[in-house]
């Protein structure tokens, strides 16, 4: 008896040490990648790296302003798509689908998450890029948003079938049709779920590499307009940590640290803006 | 007296529609009404009238079918998959299943049995239901002429603006019973509004759907039988898909005409 209860303390103190330790770990690689990043990025960040275009190797100096600005314009186009695709197919899952096309557009669209990223960079390759033979910002733009659509779609329906039935029916009781009440009453009080999921999935495509690397190319000076390769963060990352340049790896970590810092402030922006709406009381 | 308050509650209904022959003291009336739910049964031939300008209570045990009766009446089974019913019900001597589902839920509103404001401010609820319906007018006249009706007012004139779940339960309901009258429907379906609510605030209900049978006729299902005797002046007593016993509610509780009337009130089942 009391060897039992014994062990039973025993058992209960070494699975409480486990799942701490495993928390600990998780939060740990975040910060020492926060932590890298912070005192390697911030050594090098300087205003001319935010306002001077790249330098040619063995000059010092430069910056990555096309590149802040090419990642800018990358992400717009990719939200131009994926967000009214990924928020409107939400909907109809949630609100209006039915049994076997919602079930065959669900399952396509988990296995469109599944996709590699390189391999919606070949999509977007083979349908932009090969007829109009030249790299683009619009076919970056297209990969990206491509990406964004699983998850845009996938966190709109579940953020609108968590919103209780009572309230679209206290809708229809008004004499609501069915579209002005997903539009006024259950997307409205889904409104943060459905932010949280589209800045998750723009945060994930911010940092995506391989689908631009054929698609937007990338390129050393401005770009106009959408029909041109275009510089971009995470491609400036990748292919200025491989050179062999002192110089250019200090660039490098100062683009992983100016990258990551416009996602977070991208996030809390769209967050406070949420906020200040009235929240869905949890029941 | 009596007849004045059903002439007020008809006035509001645009009483020009109304096809000759259709009794004048009766507003809702099912005539041989089957419903299903997929391949069961639920109701089973209700002929029921709901008199104009009137509260009328639907009670029985749970399971019964006096919820389900209840959304018939504005058609919100729709929601529920394969939900059928069989039979007629006319409102006003039309038949409500050929009308355009929107318009007669605009006439006919319902107030459900947990409180469920829009998580929108106060203001913003009772206005929501004008601003579907494209209602001409002073918004804020009319948000504050429900909230009296509703007896709602002088507890949140001050705080229009904030959320409608900063109130009480209980001014909660009442918010969406404001919420309901704002757009003027002619009958007014409650299903269980005290429920999840304490005695005082069932009695302000109560009282508030006693003063509103000048502008509305009221169907209310309800477990709590003297809520029934208190407010309704009709009772219908449902049991297992049927209506036992329709009647003033005086008839109802004091000389039942059948037995298991007697015995549901009586407290010996259910």
């Amino acid at each position: 008896m009391t060897f039992k209860s014994h062990w039973r303390k025993v058992v209960n103190l070494v699975m409480l040490g486990l799942t701490g330790v495993c928390a600990l770990v998780t939060v740990s690689v975040l910060f020492f990648i926060l932590g890298y990043l912070l005192w390697y990025g911030g050594k090098s960040l300087s205003w001319d790296f935010f306002t001077k275009l790249p330098v040619p190797v063995g000059e010092s100096g430069g910056g990555m302003a096309n590149a802040i600005v090419g990642s800018g314009k990358l992400l717009l186009m990719a939200s131009l798509i994926g967000i009214p695709i990924g928020l409107l197919g939400g909907v109809y899952l949630a609100e209006f689908g039915g049994q076997t096309f919602s079930f065959i557009v669900r399952y396509t669209t988990d296995l469109l998450n599944g996709v590699p990223s390189i391999v919606i960079g070949i999509f977007a390759y083979t349908i932009i890029v090969i007829p109009m033979k030249h790299f683009s910002a619009f076919a970056g733009g297209l990969a990206l948003g491509v990406m964004m659509i699983p998850i845009a779609v996938r966190t709109t329906e579940e953020s609108l079938r968590a919103v209780p039935n009572v309230l679209r029916e206290g809708a229809f009781a008004l004499g609501t049709s069915k579209w002005k009440t997903v539009a006024t009453v259950v997307m409205p009080a889904a409104m943060r779920g459905i932010v949280t999921g589209v800045m998750l999935t723009l945060a994930r495509v911010a940092g995506e590499t391989a689908p631009l690397l054929f698609t937007a190319f990338g390129n050393r000076f401005w770009s106009s307009g959408w029909n041109q390769p275009i510089a971009s963060l995470p491609v400036m990352i990748y292919t200025y940590a491989i050179a062999p340049y002192e110089d250019w790896h200090r660039q490098a970590w100062a683009a992983g640290l100016v990258l990551l810092a416009l996602v977070l402030l991208a996030n809390v922006a769209a967050r406070f803006v949420v906020s200040r709406g009235i929240a869905l009381r949890k029941a | 007296m009596a007849t004045n308050a059903s002439e007020k509650a008809r006035a509001s209904a645009g009483a020009a529609a109304i096809p000759n022959g259709w009794p004048a003291d009766i507003k809702m009336r099912a005539s041989g009404l089957d419903f299903f739910y997929g391949v069961r049964q639920a109701l089973y031939s209700i002929n029921l009238q709901v008199p104009l300008g009137r509260i009328t209570a639907l009670i029985g045990p749970s399971g019964c079918g006096k919820t389900t009766f209840l959304r018939i009446l504005n058609r919100m089974y729709e929601t529920v998959p394969h939900a059928r019913p069989k039979g007629e019900v006319l409102l006003d001597g039309e038949d409500i299943f050929s009308q355009d589902v929107v318009s007669l839920r605009r006439r006919v509103g319902m107030v459900f049995q947990k409180p469920n404001p829009f998580p929108k401010s106060i203001f913003d609820n009772i206005a929501y239901g004008l601003r579907i319906n494209g209602m001409k007018g002073n918004t804020h006249d009319m948000v504050e002429k429900s909230l009296r009706r509703a007896a709602l007012w002088d507890e949140v004139k001050d705080q229009l603006h904030k959320s409608a779940y900063a109130l009480s339960g209980g001014q909660q309901q009442r918010l969406c019973i404001a919420r309901a009258l704002a757009v003027e429907p002619e009958v007014l379906l409650l299903d269980e509004p005290c429920s999840a609510l304490d005695p005082i605030a069932t009695a302000k209900i109560e009282e508030l759907l006693f003063n509103l049978k000048d502008i509305c006729t009221m169907v209310i299902v309800t477990h709590n039988m003297q809520q029934a005797a208190r407010a309704a002046d009709y009772t219908g007593f449902f049991l297992m898909g049927r209506l036992i016993e329709f009647n003033k509610t005086a008839i109802i509780f004091k000389t039942p005409a059948k037995k298991e009337t007697e015995d549901y009130i009586t407290g010996r089942f259910g």
